[in-house]
Order: C-alpha cells, then sequence, then structure tokens
C-alpha cells in the first residue's frame, strides 16, 4: 500500500495514496472537477485545461488530471479564478467547433454561466464531413483535437498509426498521411477511436445515415454494395457523395 | 512524379537509418534539399527506412512551417513582418516583390519562377527589413525589386557590436567566423584545458558559485541545473545546446554562432564534461543556414585538433557534438518540444513533472543550456569565480548581451555588464531614438515581453531591478519605437505571430491565440467592439493561468501591458 498524503480540498481535509492525481483524490471525498480531454483508459495529456484547480504557492494554475497530491497541498477546485479559466474556455472552445453533440460540454457551458455567441465574428474549424469508407464518417467539425482517437489508434490500443495531426495551432485536424482515405490507410477498423470521440466527430456510417434521414434499408443496400466494392479494390475506396 | 529519381534519397538514408525515428528531421531536410520539397513517396521512402508510421511521417511535416509538401518556386524569398522590420517598411517590400513576381509568373503549368513568403522574425532585426533568399539570410533595404537580391550572392549582413566590455563579444565584429588558430591565440580552449585538470564536480562547484543563471528566458541557475542532472540515475546523459533563438527581436546567439563558434563549443565541452554527457546536440533554428554551416565547420576543426572525439587532449573524456536543424518552429525552442523534434516528433511541449535533468532527451537525464549561457563557461574558468562575480551586479553577476532593434539609431547586438541604466544602453551605446524623435515605447523581452515607456529608462538592466519594475529581462530584447508608431499594429503583428506559432496542444493558447489575433485584428482596423477589452483581458488571463507552457503563458502579455498603458487604443472612440 503506498503511504498516504495529507492535504487540503475547498479547506476539507483530505487523505490520498501517494502518487494519486488530484483529479482522483478531490473525486474520493465528493469532489467533482470537470474534464473534457481525460479518459481512463486513454494517456493522460493535460491539454483541454478545463480541470484546472488552484495550487496554493504555484504561479499557475494546475491541472488536475495529471498533477499528483503532494503532502500539505491546500486545492481551490472552484475559486473565481478557477471558473474564469473554465468558462473562457468554454467559450472559446464553443466559437470554434459545433458542439450540437456534445452534451457533457453543454452542460458544462450551462454550469459555468459560458455564452457560447461570446465571440461572434469568430473563425470556425468547418471542414467537410470525410466519407471515404463504409464504417464511419470523419466530421471533423465536431472535433475538440482531445487526441483520444489518435493515441487509441497507437500504442494506447491498437498500433495501428493510421491517424495523426496535420497543420499545427488553431488549424491542427486529425488526419491521414497525406490525406489519403481511410481504406488506404493501415485502418483495420477496429472501431476504438469511435468508442472514445466524446463529440460525435467519429461516429459509425450507419448511425450518421440515419441521422441523416435514411431509413435501415436504404442503408442496407448502401454499406452492403460498399463493402463490395472495398473487398474488389481494395486501394480504390468505393465512390461516394461529397459532404452531406 | 516519375521523372524524379528516389536512389540518391536512398543512398543518404542508408546514414540516417540507425538513428532511427530521430533521423526524421535530418531525412526531410535531405529530401527536400535534393527535390526541393518533400515528394510523397519520398515521405513514405523515409518512413519505411526509419520505421516511423507513415502518419507520423506526414504530422511531422506538416509542423514544421520549412517543410514544403508541393514544389513551391525555383526562388523562394522569406519577407520578415514582426515588429523590428515592418517599421522598416517590410510590407512595401513585401508588395514591391510581388507585384514584380506577378508579371513574372506567366508560365502556365510550370513551376513559378518565384515565390515571396511573409515569415515570423528571422533574428536579423539589426538588418531590418530582413529577408532570406532560397535560406540565406540579407537585408532589403537597399533593394528595389526583388532582382537586386536574386541578382549574384547576397551577401551575409555583416552584425553590428557595440559594447562597454567585451568578455563574450570579444572576438566578435569582424564580419566572419574567427578560426580555430585565431581562437587558440586570443586564449582560447585554455578553460577546457583547465577544467580536464579538475574533477567533474568541481566545475559544477565553480560555476555554482558564479553565481551564472541561463540567458535563454528562464533564468534558471545554470550550476543548480548540472548538479541536478550529474546526480541524476544512470549511464547516459545528454547535453542540449539551445540555438533555436526565434523570440522576435533576438539575435544575439546567431551573432556568437557566426562570429566566434569555438566559444560556444569550448562551453559545451566543459559542460558536457562537468555533468558527465558523452554526446550532446546543437539544435540550430531551420532558418539559420549560415551559422549552421559555420558551426558545422569548427565542429570540424575541433575534431581535427583533438578537442572532440574519442579522447579529449589525451583525457579519457570521450565526446561528440551532433548538430540538428530545426524547420520553421518558434516552439521548439522550449526545451521539452526541443527534445521531441530531436527525437523525430511533432514540437509538442511536455508534462512537467518530470524535469529534463531526470527525464530529458531520449528519457534521459538532460541539461539544456542556451548559446549565451555556455559561451559563458569559458570565461568563468578562466576568471574563476570570484572574478567573473566582480563583472555584474551582486544577484545578476557576468556580462549579457542586448540585442536593440526598431527605432534606435544603432540597431544591433550590445555586451554591458548587468546593472548599467536602461538609459546608458540606449542612449549612450546606441545612439538614442533615431532621428533624435521622441520615444514612445519599449518593448521588452521580445514578443513574449512586455511594454514600457520613458519612465522607466532609469532602470538598472538586471534580473532583481527589472522584476522589480515588472519587466522581464527575457532573453536580452529591446525593441524600441518611436511617437510616430501605431502600437495597436505591432500589437496585432504579436498576436499573429503566436498564433501563427502555437502548437495547438492545449485549449487555452491554441484557440485563444487565435481568438486574440481576431480582435487585434478589427482594433488595428479601428473597428473594435464595446465587448473586446472584456474578451482580451479573458482570453490573456485565461492563456497565462492555464496554458502547458511558457509560449501561451506570455501569449498575452505584450497585449496586457500594452492595454494597461494606453487603454484607449483598445476601446471604441466615442
Ligand atoms: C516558447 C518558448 C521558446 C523558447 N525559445 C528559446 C530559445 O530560442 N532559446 C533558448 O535558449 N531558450 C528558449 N526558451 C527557453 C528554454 O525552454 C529553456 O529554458 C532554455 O533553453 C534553458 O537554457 P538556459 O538555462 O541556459 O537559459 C524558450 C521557451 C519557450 C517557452
Ligand atoms: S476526432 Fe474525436 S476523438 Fe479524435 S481528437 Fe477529435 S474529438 Fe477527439
Ligand atoms: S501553451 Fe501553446 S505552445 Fe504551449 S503547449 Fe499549449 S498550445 Fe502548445
Ligand atoms: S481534463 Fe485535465 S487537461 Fe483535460
Ligand atoms: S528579423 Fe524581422 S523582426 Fe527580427
Amino acid at each position: 500500500m503506498p503511504e498516504d498524503i495529507h492535504l487540503k480540498i475547498n479547506g476539507q481535509a483530505v487523505s490520498a495514496p501517494a502518487g494519486s492525481t488530484i483529479l482522483k483524490a478531490a473525486s474520493s471525498v465528493g469532489v467533482e472537477i470537470p474534464t473534457i480531454c481525460y479518459h481512463d483508459y486513454c494517456t493522460s495529456n493535460g491539454l483541454c485545461r478545463i480541470c484546472v484547480v488552484e495550487v496554493s504557492g504555484a504561479r499557475t494554475l494546475t491541472p488536475a488530471c495529471v498533477a499528483k497530491v503532494n503532502e500539505g497541498m491546500e486545492i481551490q477546485t472552484d475559486s473565481p479564478r478557477v471558473r474564469r479559466a473554465r468558462k473562457t474556455i468554454l467559450e472559446m472552445l464553443a466559437a470554434s467547433v459545433d458542439l450540437s453533440d456534445a452534451p457533457d460540454i453543454q452542460a458544462m457551458l450551462v454550469e459555468y454561466q459560458a455564452q457560447p455567441d461570446r465571440y461572434p465574428d469568430a473563425q470556425t474549424r468547418s471542414p467537410e464531413v470525410i466519407q471515404d469508407n463504409p464504417m464511419y464518417i470523419r466530421d471533423y467539425a465536431k472535433c475538440i483535437l482531445c487526441w483520444r482517437c489518435v493515441q487509441v489508434c497507437a500504442e494506447d490500443a491498437q498500433f495501428t498509426y493510421a491517424i495523426n495531426f496535420s497543420g499545427r495551432g488553431y488549424r491542427t485536424q486529425i488526419g491521414t498521411f497525406f490525406n489519403r482515405p481511410i481504406p488506404e490507410t493501415t485502418c483495420v477498423f477496429c472501431g476504438q477511436c469511435i468508442g472514445v470521440c466524446p463529440t460525435g466527430a467519429l461516429k459509425p456510417k450507419k448511425q450518421w445515415l440515419m441521422e441523416q434521414g435514411q431509413t435501415t434499408d436504404e442503408i442496407m443496400r448502401l454499406t452492403r454494395s460498399q463493402r463490395r466494392a472495398k473487398t474488389k479494390k481494395t486501394t480504390q475506396p468505393a465512390p461516394e457523395g461529397g459532404a452531406a | 512524379m516519375d521523372d524524379l529519381d528516389l536512389s540518391p534519397l536512398k543512398d543518404r538514408l542508408r546514414l540516417l537509418q540507425p538513428k532511427g525515428r530521430s533521423g526524421l528531421l535530418p531525412a526531410l531536410h535531405t529530401a527536400q534539399d535534393l527535390y526541393g520539397y518533400i515528394p510523397e513517396f519520398a515521405a513514405e521512402e523515409i518512413a519505411r527506412t526509419l520505421r516511423v508510421p507513415l502518419a507520423d511521417v506526414y504530422g511531422v511535416i506538416d509542423f514544421y512551417a520549412l517543410f514544403l509538401k508541393q514544389p513551391a518556386a525555383r526562388t523562394v524569398i522569406h519577407v520578415c513582418a514582426d515588429p523590428a522590420c515592418a517599421m522598416a517598411g517590410a510590407d512595401g517590400v513585401m508588395k514591391r516583390f510581388s507585384q514584380s513576381v506577378a508579371s513574372k509568373n506567366t508560365a502556365e503549368g510550370s513551376l513559378p519562377e518565384l515565390v515571396v513568403e511573409r515569415a515570423p522574425c528571422l533574428g536579423l532585426c539589426e538588418h531590418a527589413p530582413a529577408v532570406l533568399v532560397q535560406g540565406r539570410g540579407a537585408t532589403a533595404s537597399s533593394a528595389q525589386s526583388y532582382q537586386d537580391l536574386v541578382k549574384g550572392k547576397p551577401e551575409h549582413p555583416r552584425s553590428v557590436i557595440g559594447r562597454s566590455i567585451n568578455l563574450l563579444t570579444a572576438n566578435c565584429g569582424k564580419g566572419r567566423p574567427t578560426t580555430l588558430e585565431e581562437y587558440r591565440q586570443s586564449g582560447g580552449y585554455q578553460a577546457l584545458e583547465k577544467a580536464l585538470s579538475m574533477r567533474p564536480g568541481e566545475i559544477i562547484t565553480m560555476v555554482k558559485a558564479s553565481g551564472l543563471v541561463g540567458r535563454g528566458g528562464a533564468a534558471f541557475p545554470t550550476g543548480m541545473k548540472w548538479e541536478a542532472a550529474a546526480n541524476a540515475p544512470g549511464e547516459i546523459r545528454y547535453l542540449v545546446c539551445n540555438a533555436d533563438e526565434a523570440e522576435p527581436g533576438t539575435f544575439k546567439d546567431r551573432v556568437m554562432m557566426e562570429e566566434d563558434p569555438h566559444r560556444l563549443l569550448e562551453g559545451m565541452i566543459i559542460a558536457a564534461y562537468a555533468v558527465g554527457a558523452q554526446k550532446a546536440y546543437l539544435y540550430i533554428r531551420g532558418e539559420y543556414l549560415y551559422p549552421y554551416e559555420v558551426m558545422s565547420r569548427a565542429i570540424d576543426e575541433a575534431a581535427a585538433a583533438g578537442w572532440i572525439g574519442e579522447t579529449i587532449h589525451g583525457s579519457d573524456f570521450r565526446f561528440e557534438i551532433e548538430i540538428r536543424r530545426g524547420a520553421g518552429a518558434y516552439i521548439c525552442g522550449e526545451e521539452t518540444a526541443l527534445f521531441e523534434s530531436i527525437e523525430g516528433k511533432r514540437g509538442f511541449p511536455r508534462l512537467k513533472p518530470p524535469f529534463p535533468t531526470t527525464a530529458g532527451l531520449f528519457g534521459r537525464p538532460t541539461v539544456i543550456n542556451n548559446v549565451e549561457t555556455l559561451c559563458n563557461v569559458p570565461l568563468i574558468l578562466n576568471l574563476g569565480a570570484e572574478e567573473y562575480r566582480k563583472i555584474g551586479t551582486e544577484k545578476s553577476p557576468g556580462p549579457k548581451l542586448f540585442c536593440l532593434s526598431g527605432d534606435v539609431a544603432r540597431p544591433g547586438l550590445y555586451e554591458v555588464p548587468f546593472g548599467i541604466p536602461l538609459r546608458v544602453l540606449l542612449e549612450e551605446l546606441a545612439g538614442g531614438v533615431r532621428g533624435q524623435r521622441p520615444l514612445q515605447a519599449i518593448l521588452f523581452g521580445g514578443a513574449a515581453g512586455v511594454f514600457t515607456t520613458e519612465k522607466d529608462l532609469d532602470v538598472r538592466l538586471s534580473f532583481e531591478d527589472l522584476r522589480a519594475v515588472g519587466l522581464p529581462l527575457g532573453s536580452g530584447v529591446i525593441t524600441v519605437f518611436d511617437d510616430t508608431r501605431d502600437m495597436r499594429d505591432i500589437c496585432y503583428r504579436l498576436a499573429r505571430f503566436f498564433a501563427e506559432e502555437s502548437c495547438g496542444k492545449c485549449y487555452p493558447c491554441q484557440i485563444g491565440t487565435q481568438r486574440q489575433e481576431e480582435i487585434l485584428h478589427r482594433i488595428n482596423r479601428s473597428q473594435p467592439q464595446s465587448e473586446d477589452w472584456d474578451r482580451l483581458q479573458d482570453i490573456g488571463w485565461t492563456m497565462s493561468d492555464a496554458s502547458i507552457c511558457g509560449l501561451g503563458q506570455t501569449a498575452a502579455s505584450a497585449v496586457l501591458s500594452a492595454m494597461r498603458l494606453w487603454p484607449h487604443l483598445f476601446k471604441p472612440s466615442v
């Protein structure tokens, strides 16, 4: 058993095993800290910063999902400084991508009284939906760059390395080698990326088509012919309609 | 694509193969040198040889601004449009060149003759407006058209050195690199000889006693850093010299490398010996082609003379230096992003802890130091800690290099002891504001810095004095603005710089730099919205408080300081 660390969270004395994160220590005493990029089964990169908390003595805010507890730490998880950062991050995010399929983030917007239209003339990231394979679609207008799909495609799960990043900064996107269609990559259609995507940017094709108003019969016909096309010609993706 | 031959690439890749993924940036540079860009088939060949997933190779190509995915043009001219160059007419240069190009690039289907591109600060600020012609630095100050630059080989602009002391810059100002022989004659490599006669721990003690702190911006005590790495468990340790110098307004490391390369090498060898590193990487920004060539030659010279290699002057100390070229990414100056870059990855900063001294490059204990920091090391060995401490102030010992640019009579590199008043540096050494105009503002610390006005002219240039008035010393950048300058335009350019250079890893900076640029864009066009003030404040504080690394944490620093000094500029006029 690791030794216990003693700290204070919002004034309350807490003890937690050495090596645990602030997030886990807080949750063990019922203090919930919001998270977006964090996922129990993925490597934590501490990149969305929605989980930041105030640790006394620290120059900047601290990401609770990756920072470890220390003896004597005093933590505020909901101070004005923390709320300002969270609210601003949420508002900026809402001005960047389509969050309509991300109910958890929408709930956070309400909780932090964030105005989704705070940045009215902001340039959004809104590339067209990519339908290049029979199994799933990629709608990067909904992508919040949480990195989970890239990670499960690599060392976090599948070791297929089909997808990575393109661009940088605000223009970062998830993509393939020279934007090749998915069937021309190493993708094995394991579906892990779809499973971890928090915003509906990656979706089973069938589900997506149904949302577009297609009937089950139409979808069956469509996907069957596409599956055949794929087995016949592995390097050429089946011809498909453009973005919806 | 069929007319492109893969065999020369294959030959060169063979040499890089043992490096594995770490050979990725060198391999991509090789491909681009051969083909003018990185063709898809070359990227595939590189991926196969180095055993890097294809998607990752693409991710790396697309991260670095200097790597091209398509053929660009026979000649590419990069024009810097950051503050010092903007004030010297960079926008006009861009326009003139682009117009003359437009009339030239007519032939259909073939590659354009020439492409003119905007670039971030090229580290040639004292020669503003600065350009790169096919990767070579030049000044466009007297060029009427691009032909003036393309004709013949543009000469590398000669550095301007001013000083009140000449401890670091003693061999600088010749307009060419100091040779090994000249360096030896001026007492060079004696510090190394002395170091090799000492125990590594004694050197660390001496550097600690000297009070040397890092000159790369973070002002961390160098001796403590070395001690931590030397004491970290493990057999393999690395030394990394950070020559990524891309902070707008900074050019000191370039001048040191171009003019006195052996001083840096001597500092590196001593540092490596002290911390027990067998290998060092010298990471030079991609835009610094000439310094890269100078350093490469100097390393060959030093190796031939036995200062680098299997055994160093009879000792059992073995040491090699590998140069790495960046490829256009300011963020790779951040130490952990720089490690990622050497490892062949996108330049994403890592989370800390762990710190480099315990888990740095390739996960090993690593000391990373700035060029100027390492250039101080031979000086400390030669003088001894006590004598060294007589230079500068009690809390900021030693000499310091300052980069002056913008509206100053004599832009250039200045060497002074810590503690001289800003007024002395600006007025006595650099000749004051150009054309005797009134001073409007000084930007301290580059794009990541803070604006001030004449109210701080009497501040003494030391870490402690500057901290007391809320100014960052940063890496020693001082950019001067006269009364005619529109500070909104300057703020917009700084915001654009950060938006273009954010790595995109963490939300506050990835999105915040973009939103900040958008707002400053409309403010610069005199169209501020009434809520823009509050938006800029929220974005600025959130980036400073919640970003992963120093880039995001300082991306609003200059703007927030401008808002304090000139609030009316950021509000709609009533
Ligand atoms: C965005 C960013 C860019 C940086 N660029 C440089 C650089 O170009 N050169 C440098 O020496 N340090 C740079 N640094 C600081 C390094 O992270 C590191 O602190 C420094 O290399 C340590 O060397 P020193 O202790 O000798 O100063 C940068 C930091 C950040 C956050
Ligand atoms: S596609 Fe989904 S899982 Fe992948 S980075 Fe975007 S939001 Fe995250
Ligand atoms: S602060 Fe900016 S540059 Fe640094 S990790 Fe975050 S996004 Fe990248
Ligand atoms: S949840 Fe902690 S940084 Fe994203
Ligand atoms: S070279 Fe243009 S600002 Fe530095």
